[in-house]
């Protein structure tokens, strides 16, 4: 199977706003998906759907069908749902507590083996390219980390759980360009193991790291396809007009 | 799943094994999460009991005191004297006596109060401030029987240094006290609601040239007055459930007065005379201070109603 | 003139907070003055006596000490727990809301009025009798509305970010609570309470309505055993006209002012130790 995600028909409402309408999108294994549009496209509201995030929220209602790896998701239990697919914020969230227990809780909460924590710690920064940054410190507070790793510490935090699906909301918009581009590396290399989903506010970043991009308006899906196609010769106005800096 | 299995190496009834096990813990961790649930709400039920048990209890007795007791001689009578024969039931005294403290309160708290909130909030330094209202905050922590205390022991021998023929229980000293002892509730609150009027407002005043003094009480009290009169409303409300002090104070007289220099009687006042002494359970002297006691709660329960009313209903939306 | 009506209208403020606070000044000043005469290790360790010289405020201190921490017990996991479902479970449905309104609603019922259901619920009803469990039980109820909205506001003040990071990775509701909001609200929760319990440390309405002795020459052995407490011990004896007993009462209230003090810098240093710790 090559298709990570499907959505069919996927509308979604806060309250009576009407945020997502129609989305049809698919999203292939090992492949990394952007989302772009303006702020209040639902590009956010979007990748929260496929981890039922929103389900958090009052008022918050979607219909239509989201399949991952081919099964739907309103038939799986949301917690055992956000272990399959990680998530990173747009703000660097880590807990306040120590990087080990950082990244240790996830595995922690699912039942692992307390033997089996340590080895799981050193794996999850090692992919997360932070393990050199933070070896010596693994008890400090993760509040002292500098914002570019303290994102990379969420991201190894969410591969700590062992997920298949990693999904980036706006992962460096809070971050400084060389702290950026050090995430843009790793999504590139944690791409051979996982799939990536990426909502975005940066056109340069998502015609960079993304295989294919998906442009958003105003709730809908304008226009998805190849991210060279998007970029050279989009097949919509709106999203020439976006990506060329007209409005956005 | 395929993880899963290559975890556990090629074991296929192993890998079912294990997968029933997860699945065991997935039920009961669900269980778990939806007891802690229910539990967490009975919790958040307990306030909405408390509510109901004190409305029955007040009205179960109350009911049982008026069929002794016509409702109409209860709050049309001028007369309290449940304990002497003949007996007199009417509630008006007690009335006067809780609407005599909290007037008297009112008038030494709200101009007090709003005038230190207006310093407070424009024209106290920042550190003036982070210092002052921690101090008042303390003195609205103080406990009423200390006030009472207060009351007794200093208000009243310097009333009756100016006024000879006060008596030795009066409305005056035990309106002064719960009068200092709403006061930082009206100068906290009243502070909160100026200071929540924005810079914007203020700027754009002083950049027509008003003075301080202007932009005081023709900008700022305005656009707070709702959050202030809020204020005044519940420290009021504060002031006729206040119990300790006017019981030391006040005297247990119930009196149709409207001299403060005499002895008077509040309902709560009322209230703790009878439960202080030996009054038989289910006698119509006992059942009077679930009647007198329903109708403070009454009283209360409208002043916090209005006081939020006044709050959400003329609250200036700034943003 | 201008300037002259704004000057005196900015004195006269100033002068009301200068009274509010000078008041507070004299308040202090006559209890000292009066009572601290009588303070002394005997004072603490004798029971109340018909002889002022010979009376204490043991029972008063240990009865106030035994009805704080059985408040504490009854009505801080009651309170918190019905924060957290307020904060983090409930949705906003009709039943959430009248719950909310209930509860600021019953912050202001004097507190005479939960003596009287205490009364009639506790010590009739449930026929706890004049105990301390009686008594704790109406405290509880009485201080449930400030620990609810306190522990509210500080669960709140835990960012969203928290909570996302924990669900995000697979968390339930429950875990997310008990690992990651109840740590990070814990130092503002304690303030609250603590600061609320010493509200029911000097109530005293309440406690005469459910019919706590005054005169006890023992110290409660448990929470069925009759009880004082401290503001009953000091209206007890600032009722009475002897000026001996006005002295201790003065000095009885020297000491419930005295561990209100305590309570509330314990709550000011959680509040300021944890605050410079956790920084968003």
């Amino acid at each position: 199977m090559t298709e990570a995600i499907h959505t069919t028909n996927l509308n979604a409402w806060y309250g009576k706003t009407h945020a997502l309408k129609n989305i049809d999108m698919t999203v292939e294994n090992n492949k990394i998906t952007a989302i772009i549009g303006p702020s209040g496209c639902g590009k956010s509201t979007f990748i929260r759907c496929l981890n039922r995030m929103n389900d958090l929220i009052d008022g918050f209602s979607t219909e239509g069908e989201i399949l991952i790896r081919g099964k739907d998701i309103k038939d799986t239990d949301p917690v055992a749902l956000r272990k399959k697919i990680g998530m990173v914020f747009q703000k660097p969230n880590p807990f306040p507590k120590s990087i080990y227990e950082n990244i240790a809780y996830g595995p922690r909460i699912h039942g692992i083996n307390k033997r089996e924590l340590d080895s799981i710690v050193e794996s999850s920064l090692k992919k997360a390219a932070l393990w050199n940054e933070v070896k010596d410190r693994l008890n400090d507070n993760a509040m002292e980390l500098s914002g570019g790793q303290q994102q990379r510490l969420c991201i190894a935090r969410a591969l700590a759980v062992g997920p298949e699906i990693i999904l980036f909301d706006e992962p460096c918009s809070a971050l400084d360009p060389i702290s950026a581009s050090k995430i843009e590396d790793l999504m590139i290399d944690l791409k051979e193991k996982y799939t990536i989903v990426i909502v975005t506010h940066n056109m340069q970043q998502a015609a960079r790291v993304s295989d294919s991009t998906a442009f958003f308006l105003m709730g809908e899906m304008i226009e998805f396809g190849d991210t060279k196609q998007i970029f050279k010769k989009p097949r919509e106005k709106s999203t020439e007009d976006y990506i060329t800096g007209r409005f956005g | 799943m395929d993880r899963l299995r290559i975890q556990r190496g090629h074991i296929p009834y192993l890998s079912e094994f294990f997968h029933s096990i997860k699945l065991d813990r997935l039920r009961m961790q669900r269980i778990r999460e939806l007891a802690i649930e229910k539990a967490l709400f009975l919790c958040a039920l307990v306030s909405v009991l408390t509510t109901i048990g004190i409305v029955l209890v007040l009205i179960f007795e109350t009911l049982s005191f008026f069929e002794e007791v016509p409702i109409l001689e209860f709050l049309t009578g001028t007369t309290w004297a449940p304990t002497y024969r003949p007996q007199h039931f009417g509630v008006l005294p007690l009335i006067n006596g809780t609407i005599m403290i909290a007037a008297g309160a009112a008038v030494i708290a709200i101009p007090l109060g709003i005038a230190s909130s207006v310093y407070l909030s424009e024209y106290a330094s920042a550190k003036v401030r982070q210092t002052v209202k921690p101090v008042l905050e303390i003195l609205a922590g103080i406990p009423t029987v200390v006030y009472g205390y207060f009351a007794i022991s200093f208000i009243t021998p310097l009333i009756r240094e100016f006024i000879p023929d006060a008596n030795i229980f009066n409305a005056a000293s035990a309106s002064i006290v719960v009068g200092i002892m709403i006061l930082p509730m009206v100068s906290s609150l009243s502070e909160d609601a100026m200071r929540s009027v924005p810079r914007s407002l203020r700027e754009g005043a002083y950049a027509l040239g008003s003075t301080r003094f202007d932009v005081s009480t023709k900008i700022v009290v305005p656009a707070a007055l709702s959050g202030i009169l809020a204020s005044f409303v519940l420290a009021i409300s504060r002031a006729v459930g206040e119990t300790m002090a006017v019981t030391l104070a006040a005297g247990a007289t119930p009196k149709m007065t409207l001299n403060f220099f005499e002895s008077i009687q509040t309902m709560t006042a009322y209230i703790v005379q009878v439960s202080l002494g030996d009054t038989p359970h289910g006698s119509i002297e006992y059942q009077t201070i679930f009647a007198v006691g329903m109708v403070l709660f009454i009283m209360t329960l409208l002043m916090n109603i209005v006081s939020m009313w006044i709050k959400e209903r003329y609250r200036e939306v700034y943003s | 003139m201008r300037y002259i009506k704004g000057e005196a209208f900015k004195y006269l403020c100033m002068a009301a907070t200068v009274i509010a606070l000078m008041l507070l000044a004299l308040l202090m000043w006559d209890a000292w003055d009066k009572g601290a005469g009588w303070l002394s290790l005997k004072f603490l360790n004798s029971f109340p006596s018909r002889f002022p010289e010979q009376a204490g405020i043991k029972s008063a201190l240990w009865g106030s000490i035994w009805l704080m921490i059985l408040t504490a017990i009854i009505s801080i996991p009651l309170g918190v727990g019905a924060a957290i479902y307020l904060e983090e479970y409930a949705r906003r449905t009709w039943l959430t809301r009248i719950i909310e309104i209930n509860i600021s609603n019953l912050a202001g019922v004097p507190s005479i009025v939960y003596g009287i259901l205490g009364l009639a619920l506790f010590v009739r009803g449930l026929m706890l009798g004049r105990s301390l469990l009686a008594g704790a039980l109406t405290m509880a109820l009485l201080i449930l509305p400030i620990i609810i909205i306190s522990s509210q506001e500080a669960i709140r003040a835990v960012p969203k970010s928290i909570r996302e990071a924990s669900y995000a990775l697979g968390s339930t509701k429950w875990q997310t609570v008990r690992h990651h909001v109840l740590p990070a609200a814990l130092p503002g929760i304690l303030t609250g309470n603590i600061l609320s319990l010493s509200r029911a440390m000097g109530e005293a309405a309440p406690l005469i309505m459910i019919g706590a002795l005054t005169f006890i020459a023992f110290t409660p052995a448990g929470p069925f055993d009759p009880f004082t407490a401290l503001p009953i011990q000091i209206f007890n004896w600032a009722s009475r006209p002897k000026a001996e007993f006005q002295f201790l009462a003065a000095a009885g209230i020297l000491v419930l002012l005295a561990l209100l003090l305590a309570m509330n810098a314990a709550a000011i240093i959680i509040r300021n130790k944890y605050q410079r710790y956790i920084k968003w």
